[in-house]
């Protein structure tokens, strides 16, 4: 650990210790004019997303197919989730700081404050701020509908990786896009897909070109700062044959007592003998003690692992939002790949997390594996809901599922929903699943040590946590270590 | 000033009581053993003490280097330097003994005011004290007592101990389950640490460990309070004769058996 992470880390910690009784350390606003569309969601609104991207016709004529699918569908409503009923009418579905309206054309353009807003964030925008000695780090980072900028992009052109916003891709690069878009979550796929198909407004692009193993992390910090604005982005990552990435997300939102709605798509495709892993830190606004405000977090991931020996893992930290309904999933289309979910999924007080992994087994000698960690607290609830399914050609399908839940408290709730559907008798899938409490002795046993009580709780559920964080790269362990403490203040005592 | 006033303490758990005016005076620099039989509230007086939820104190008071003991949190005994070796250490999935050793140091080292120790000098010490213990690097990348044996287990307080160096250490049975060559080693780390600062509470059912640590007192506890107290020589006393003589004793013995260091009552 580097010093000058480490000095980032404690800034982290002491400001969320002087936030006096509120534990969201990012609940800032910023003051920039944002250029927004009227509300509502109709053809105009879409056409009038597609112009300010200057996007061609066929990505039009693709949103509009879309957006006419999305008028057949149904909200699902099985999730083990509640929430007021969305108008997607009274819904902002574009928003863009006002000086992002030329274009900047590198980032010493960028306006000043959005910057700033970045390094509250601890994200360093200027690449000159990745200090020596730190591992290198690129980032793209997106502020309402847009990104404000990407780093190190030329460093990794030299070896052939394209690492850009998703609307320079689609005028850079139109045929990687044409060619993958909708590939692996379709536009139909379920209703919040079909609406982030109909009005996505910015993500990242990322292809790593055969045999390349990209030299450095990939990130995304995601932001969403306009009062009553949706965040539709649509992260589109392929790893082409033998190449490895690792890209990392991380998301925040300001303090808003209204709540807001963010439906990505992430879409990953690995072709031969590639590797992705992703990892995401998700740490959107949970709302208050009460239940007020907070992000609705509904979003489809997924990855394809398109052709053999292809792997995919997700790793996945979700402690904010007030709703979650998240599956990253995994197809296992070629013989002989590998998918992985590890998760740790964290609710307090009145958080509501429905969330799990589907693995999709399709080829031969494929192979998964999910670890699931969830932890409850305050009144919260919290499910795991996983699907294993064993195609019939699919032979030697192996899974293997662990599924932790740790409650603290009596207040709130923990379900373990796996469905497991095996079509072909060679299949060998291994099902575990613990329950438990962290107990007064282990509590008075830290504290006989020294520690208060919300450092027992911390350290406990990190320990919990343990083989989840393991897997996150170091950058990000240390910083979702510190989160798990955060998001449990005042789950005891 | 002593280190540790026990005065008159009335305190059980729940409806039933267990400490029945229970007298105690430890000055820094000596070291007492209590000694009794199973049952009679040993383990009750180390979580009194320590502050474990569930404790009632219905009567008498604990002065602990001036302050009123009984008023603070675990964690500001432990601050102030009060540490208890557990009869039944507990486990932590997931959280290494380095861990869990670097978290405490720095929680009590926060308390205090003083800085943390950085991470460099911190694993030197720890693998030089661990060490000391038996203990090999691997033990400390385990997760806490998970998997240890007993005796492992036990060392790794002692272990705990020698990191935090406390001003009053209580170990419980801190030599139950231990073979010969085990009960050496954590009674050389318990030695190590007795000094002119530094007050000890060794808590045991067996006069054994007392052929290792030498106390300066030894007091026997039935029915929740001190029925008798004396030197060295008491524990060996009791080797010979057993409990048996003070079980009766406890029973009707409402007298005034206060012990004291500065004035043993023979009895
Ligand atoms: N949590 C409890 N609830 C009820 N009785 C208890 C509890 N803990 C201890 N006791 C009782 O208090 C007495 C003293 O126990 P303890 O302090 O463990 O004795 P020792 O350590 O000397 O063996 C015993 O009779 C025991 O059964
Ligand atoms: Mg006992």
């Amino acid at each position: 650990m580097s010093e000058a992470k480490a000095g980032i880390d404690r800034d982290t910690v002491e400001q969320v210790a002087n936030f006096g009784g509120e534990n969201y350390k990012y609940g800032f606003t910023t003051e920039i004019d944002a250029d927004k569309a009227p509300n509502g969601l109709n053809t105009d609104i879409i056409r009038f997303i597609s112009a300010k991207k200057e996007e061609p016709q066929w990505l039009l004529d693709w949103r509009l197919d879309a957006f006419e699918r999305w008028k057949t569908m149904q909200e699902p409503d099985w999730a083990h989730v509640d929430y007021p009923k969305i108008d997607y009418q009274d819904l902002c579905y574009y928003a863009a700081p006002k000086s992002m309206e030329d274009g900047p054309k590198s980032l010493d353009e960028v306006d000043p404050e959005l910057l700033r807003t970045y390094e509250k964030l601890g994200i360093p925008l200027q690449e000159q701020e990745v200090l020596a000695g730190v591992r290198k780090v690129a980032v793209d980072a997106v502020f309402d509908s847009v990104s404000v900028g990407t780093t190190f992009r030329d460093e990794l052109a030299k070896v052939g990786v394209i690492f850009c916003s998703f609307s320079e891709a689609v005028k850079e690069h139109p045929e990687l896009v044409r060619k993958y878009l909708g590939s692996v979550v379709p536009q139909s796929d379920n209703y919040f897909a079909a609406l982030n198909s109909a009005v996505f407004s910015d993500g990242s692009f990322v292809y790593i070109p055969p045999g390349v193993r990209c030299p450095m992390e990939l990130s995304t910090y995601f932001r969403i700062n306009e009062a009553n604005t949706g965040q539709f982005e649509r992260t589109l990552v392929i790893a082409d044959r033998d190449s490895y990435v690792s890209y990392l997300e991380g998301c925040t939102a300001p303090m808003r007592d209204e709540n807001q709605l963010h439906a990505a798509v992430v879409e990953l495709v690995a072709l031969e003998d590639a590797e992705i892993k992703y990892s995401t830190v998700q740490n959107w606004y949970p709302g208050d003690a009460d239940g007020i405000g907070g992000i609705y977090n509904f979003v489809t991931k997924r990855g394809d692992c398109r052709e053999a020996r292809a792997r995919i893992s997700w790793t996945q930290v979700e402690t904010g939002s007030a709703v979650t309904w998240k599956y990253p999933s995994c197809i296992l289309r070629g013989d002989d790949t590998v998918g992985e979910f590890y998760s740790i999924a964290i609710s307090n007080n009145l958080q509501q997390v429905d969330s799990g992994t589907k693995m999709l087994h399709l080829g031969r000698n494929t192979s998964s594996k999910i670890i699931s960690k969830g932890i409850s607290a305050g009144r919260s609830s919290n499910a795991y809901r996983g699907q294993v399914n064993v195609h019939p050609k699919a032979a030697n399908a192996r899974n293997f599922t662990q599924c932790d839940s740790l409650l603290i408290g009596d207040k709130c709730a923990a379900h373990t929903v796996p469905y497991i559907e095996a079509r072909n008798i060679s299949a060998v899938l291994e099902h575990e699943a613990t329950t438990s409490k962290i107990s007064d002795d282990q509590m008075f046993y830290c504290r006989q040590r020294g520690l208060d009580p919300e450092e027992a709780v911390a350290l406990i559920v990190n320990g919990f946590c343990r083989d989840v964080l393991q897997n996150l790269p170091m950058e990000f362990a240390v910083e979702a270590q510190k989160l798990v403490g955060i998001s449990l203040e005042g789950s005891v005592g | 000033m002593a280190l540790l006033e026990i005065n008159d303490l009335h305190a059980g758990v729940e409806d039933k009581q267990i400490l029945n005016g229970f007298n105690l005076t430890i000055n820094a620099g000596e070291v007492h053993a209590i000694m009794g039989p199973n049952g009679s509230g040993k383990s009750t007086l180390s979580y009194v003490l320590a502050g474990r939820d569930g404790y009632e104190t219905q009567n008498g008071a604990v002065q602990f280097d001036g302050q009123a003991l009984l008023d603070m949190t675990p964690e500001d005994r432990a601050i102030a330097g009060l540490f208890l070796a557990f009869q039944y250490p507990l486990e932590i999935p997931g959280v290494t003994n380095m861990t869990f050793l670097r978290t405490s140091l720095n929680a009590v080292r926060r308390g205090r005011g003083e800085a943390e120790m950085d991470a460099a000098g911190f694993l030197r010490m720890v693998r030089e004290k661990a060490r000391a213990m038996g203990m090999d690097d691997d033990m400390l990348k385990r997760p806490l007592n998970v998997g240890f044996s007993g005796g492992e287990k036990k060392r790794n307080e002692v272990l705990q101990m020698a990191v935090l160096e406390p001003r009053l250490a209580i170990l419980d049975e801190t030599d139950s389950g231990l073979d010969i060559d085990a009960l050496q080693t954590v009674a050389d780390g318990v030695n190590a640490l007795r000094g002119e600062d530094r007050g000890m509470l060794v808590i045991t059912h067996y006069q054994r460990l007392l052929d290792f640590i030498k106390p300066d007192f030894v007091h026997v506890m039935v029915q929740g309070r001190i029925v008798r107290s004396g030197g060295p020589e008491l524990a060996l006393e009791l080797e010979g004769s057993g409990y048996g003589a003070y079980l009766d004793a406890g029973a009707d013995l409402q007298g005034d058996a206060h012990a004291t260091s500065e004035g043993v009552p023979h009895a």
